[in-house]
């Protein structure tokens, strides 16, 4: 095969990631601005960090939400992890056509169609609104993204692997969770991964589903970016990022350690 | 292929089938059934703010007035007003437009990684995934500052003198599309990028020896065998982009709205829970076409391999 990077070849990758990773540079940056106005540098600070520090509705927010994601993406790693198998293994079996189109409906559904269901799902059966309602809301959404993830690795998994554990008097869960799950873990790992940011991240769903008492930080994130742009809000968003990437470096690199161990 | 090893299905093996599809069952499909019986509801000032409301307590009599109680209201609502018409065609408007930007700003993006060298390639996917996993509400935050009136992009160009006063950025429908193109970019170039890496590069070659120029070559070989990736990556990027509601919220103007904020105007504001489901019923109609196109791709792909 021959590959290569033509001049143009080039110019369009590093474009394209000027673009996505531009507005993101600025962001950060401003965020150590001195000054009052969001578009005037005003020398270095982090007096901005200090006003964070002492948000205690923002902080509480930020707390609602990691566990939300914490919780939801646990859920939604084991469902959709399930879901994966139920799609790559289990062969023909009535309503199959049925459940891969609700898995992979959710994937696409605009967001406010199902926030909206949703709600409607937990005033129809009187549920108390809030941390719990938004949890089991992002669970299903995300759940679908885990079984896409976990689903391509499977595909790709050598069935006699398996087989040859069960031949030799291994019982199937146990066959799975000793040697196709270890196998498939990379892929389980980046799916609780991507559900853990895209929980973080939801305003839609949990606007929907939330409650009194059950704040989450897209939501007043949101609320204070419609008032108008401030610099408290870069601060949070530069500590959101790093927070997510450092988590995806590590994530990457102990299936990367994973792999050498092999 | 297991499925045909082992034909008897342990009660283990049920439930592994049964479990997703019984939370996806209660928390995906069900919903949807309500939506429409409330979008056949007339709207009232109560909790909930809906009428009639099913009292299965009441048995029979109980179902018949319920379904005495259903009507069209909120769907002769949404076909009489302008307002809710003309949303659903600007969504669709904005949607055909910016997917179409992302294809021709996310192929040279796709072309360009699968041509780079093996070991490159996959850093080039992690860089492009990145961003779309921090942090959502934040980049479009971000694009608020940029695209603001004192903002940067309009710094940028009165520098470069290529305009000699401020352009309003802000609140324009080409605010909303650079949002769009920015948020949903890394959806368009993998599906792309998985179709262009598989393709093989004799059939280029071959065709370069038969006297056939770069450019016809491409036209005819390269663009036709990416065809799945064309339309994975258009479908999985039109369908949520006719629902946004988050980046014209933040920055688009306030005269005219997408479907998703209406929708949202309709549930939030006007408390007026018929007419929002109304819209969703409506949305999803004209989605439904190309989900099911969708998911008929996606069902191929798996079945192929």
């Amino acid at each position: 095969m021959r590959r290569g990077l033509s001049a143009f070849n080039m110019t369009a990758v590093a474009l394209g990631l000027a673009f996505l990773y531009l507005p993101i540079a600025i962001l950060v940056i401003y965020s150590f601005n001195a000054s009052r106005l969001v578009t005037v540098w005003g020398g270095w600070s982090t007096r901005w960090y200090v006003a964070l520090w002492n948000d205690e509705a923002m902080l509480e927010a930020a707390w609602t939400s990691l566990r939300i994601a914490f919780l939801s993406a646990t859920a939604a790693t084991i469902l959709g992890t399930l879901a994966a198998v139920v799609l790559v293994r289990s062969g023909r079996f009535f309503g199959r056509t049925a459940f891969s189109g609700l898995v992979y409906a959710p994937l696409v559904m605009p967001e406010v169609i199902t926030g909206l269901s949703l709600l409607l799902l937990f005033v129809a059966i009187e549920a108390d609104r809030g941390f719990w309602t938004v949890t089991m809301a992002h669970t299903t959404v995300t759940m679908c993204f885990v079984a896409v993830i976990v689903q391509s690795r499977l595909l790709s998994f050598d069935l006699s692997l398996e087989e040859a554990a069960m031949d030799l008097g291994c019982p199937p869960l146990r066959a799975f969770l000793t040697v196709t799950l270890p196998l498939i873990f990379p892929a389980v790992a980046a799916g609780w991964m991507l559900a853990f940011t895209l929980s973080l991240d939801d305003l839609v769903l949990a606007s929907f589903t939330t409650g009194p008492g059950a704040t989450t930080l897209p939501i007043r994130i949101y609320s204070e970016v419609r008032l108008g742009v401030k610099p408290e809000i870069n601060a949070v968003s530069t500590v959101m990022i790093v927070v997510v990437a450092v988590g995806i470096i590590a994530a990457t690199l102990i299936s990367k350690r994973g792999v050498v161990a092999r | 292929m297991s499925g045909t090893n082992r034909p008897r299905r342990g009660w283990g093996a049920r439930l592994v089938i049964l479990i997703p599809a019984l939370w996806l069952a209660v928390f995906f499909a069900v919903p949807f059934l309500i939506v429409l019986k409330i979008s056949l509801s007339q709207s009232a000032i109560a909790q909930p703010p809906y009428t009639p409301v099913l009292d299965l307590a009441a048995g029979w009599q109980g179902l018949k007035d319920w379904a005495a109680g259903l009507s069209l209201e909120s769907y002769a609502l949404l076909a009489s007003d302008s307002l809710y018409v003309s949303s659903y065609l600007r969504s669709l408007q904005i949607a055909a437009l910016s997917t179409a930007i992302l294809l021709l700003i996310g192929y040279p993006i796709a072309y360009g990684i699968a041509r780079a060298p093996r070991r490159m390639q996959a850093v080039l996917v992690m860089a492009i995934v990145l961003p779309f996993l921090t942090a959502f509400l934040i980049r479009i935050y971000a694009l608020v500052t940029i695209l603001q009136r004192e903002g940067l992009l309009n710094d940028a160009l009165l520098a470069l003198s290529l305009v000699r006063e401020p352009l309003v950025w802000l609140s324009t429908d080409t605010a909303i599309v650079i949002g769009i193109v920015y948020s949903y970019l890394p959806f368009m170039v993998l599906p792309l990028y998985a179709s262009l890496e598989k393709m093989d590069d004799t059939l280029l070659e071959a065709a370069a020896d038969l006297g056939c120029p770069w450019w016809k070559a491409f036209w005819l070989v390269t663009v036709p065998l990416s065809a799945p990736g064309i339309v994975a990556g258009a479908l999985l990027c039109f369908i949520p982009i006719v629902g946004e509601f988050v980046i014209p919220d933040l920055l688009g103007g306030s005269d005219a709205l997408m479907i998703g904020q209406t929708l949202w105007t309709e549930f939030f504001s006007n408390k007026d829970w018929p007419a929002a489901s109304a819209l969703a019923v409506a949305l999803l109609a004209i989605l439904l076409v190309p989900i099911m196109i969708y998911q008929h791709i996606q069902m191929r792909a798996l079945e192929h391999r």
